[in-house]
């Protein structure tokens, strides 16, 4: 049985961990393993994060909406913004590529949620928002 | 968060416990830097064990340690990292540049020069 839920909530970098809880609680019945959860939880946190430092630049009047669903072992995630947008994905992807250098930010964020999960789609359009898709089959 | 640091010779211990996040990255960075710098050591080693979460605001978070130790000729260690942590480490290239150990006697007898082992 199909089962999924959607939340919206402010670009808060508290709200990390909430997004963090409320993904592992979803998957809980299901009973994944413990490295599946950790895997999910870190690519999770790794988007909303994008969304609050990059998409919102740090603004928090903005907020970052999350919806995932789980059919058998299928999970689906989605985490989006309605920040300023990303100018070039490709770009973003590359390990190591950071627009805040002067922050200590590793730039790590997108090889994180790529290595985490089985599949990462990015779609951005320039002052409108980005949308982060994440897939991943659980074998637990 | 909860950041405690002492002094052991010219290392700083630092036990961590919480989630290590872009919420609390900040507060850990700025807490150690702190005490790194009133403590005059060249050495920092970082105890995981009671850490549960790691993302990639880690990752800068230990590279800008790692910065601050090499100024003083010191070293940075980390201590416990679990299995899932290591995955992070394995995947930034952490690893490459911090030595990691099982506990935290090992890490500092490393530190003195001392015979050691590395955590693997």
């Amino acid at each position: 049985m199909k089962n999924k839920f959607e939340i919206e909530f402010s670009a808060l970098s508290q709200n990390e961990a909430f997004a963090r809880m409320c993904i592992v609680s979803f998957l809980l019945p299901r009973d994944p393993t413990v490295g599946e959860i950790n895997d999910i939880k870190t690519a999770v946190s790794e988007a909303v994060t994008n969304c609050i430092i990059h998409g919102y630049c740090g603004r928090s009047d903005g907020t970052v909406k999350m919806c995932a669903s789980l059919d058998e072992n299928d999970l689906y995630i989605e985490i989006s913004d309605s920040g300023c947008g990303i100018e070039d994905i490709e770009a973003a992807r590359k390990p190591l590529f950071t627009t805040k250098p002067e922050c200590e930010r590793s730039g790590m964020g997108f090889t994180v949620m790529e290595a985490f999960m089985d599949t990462l789609a990015v779609r951005s359009e320039k002052n409108i928002g980005t949308k982060v898709i994440m897939t991943k089959k659980l074998r637990g | 968060m909860d950041i405690n640091c002492k002094k052991d010779g010219t290392t700083l211990l630092v036990s961590l416990s919480g989630d290590i996040d872009h919420h609390t990255a900040q507060e850990i960075s700025d807490g150690i830097a702190r005490s790194f710098r009133h403590s005059h050591c060249k050495n920092i080693v970082i105890d995981f064990t009671d850490v549960n979460f790691m993302d990639s605001s880690g990752i800068g978070m230990l590279i800008g340690r790692y910065k601050e130790t090499e100024i003083f000729g010191g070293s940075l260690a980390a201590v416990s990292v679990s299995g899932e942590l290591m995955k992070i480490f394995r995947l930034s290239g952490l690893n490459k540049i911090i030595d990691c150990y099982d506990n935290a006697r090992l890490a500092l007898s490393a530190l003195k020069g001392d015979i050691y082992e590395k955590q693997i």
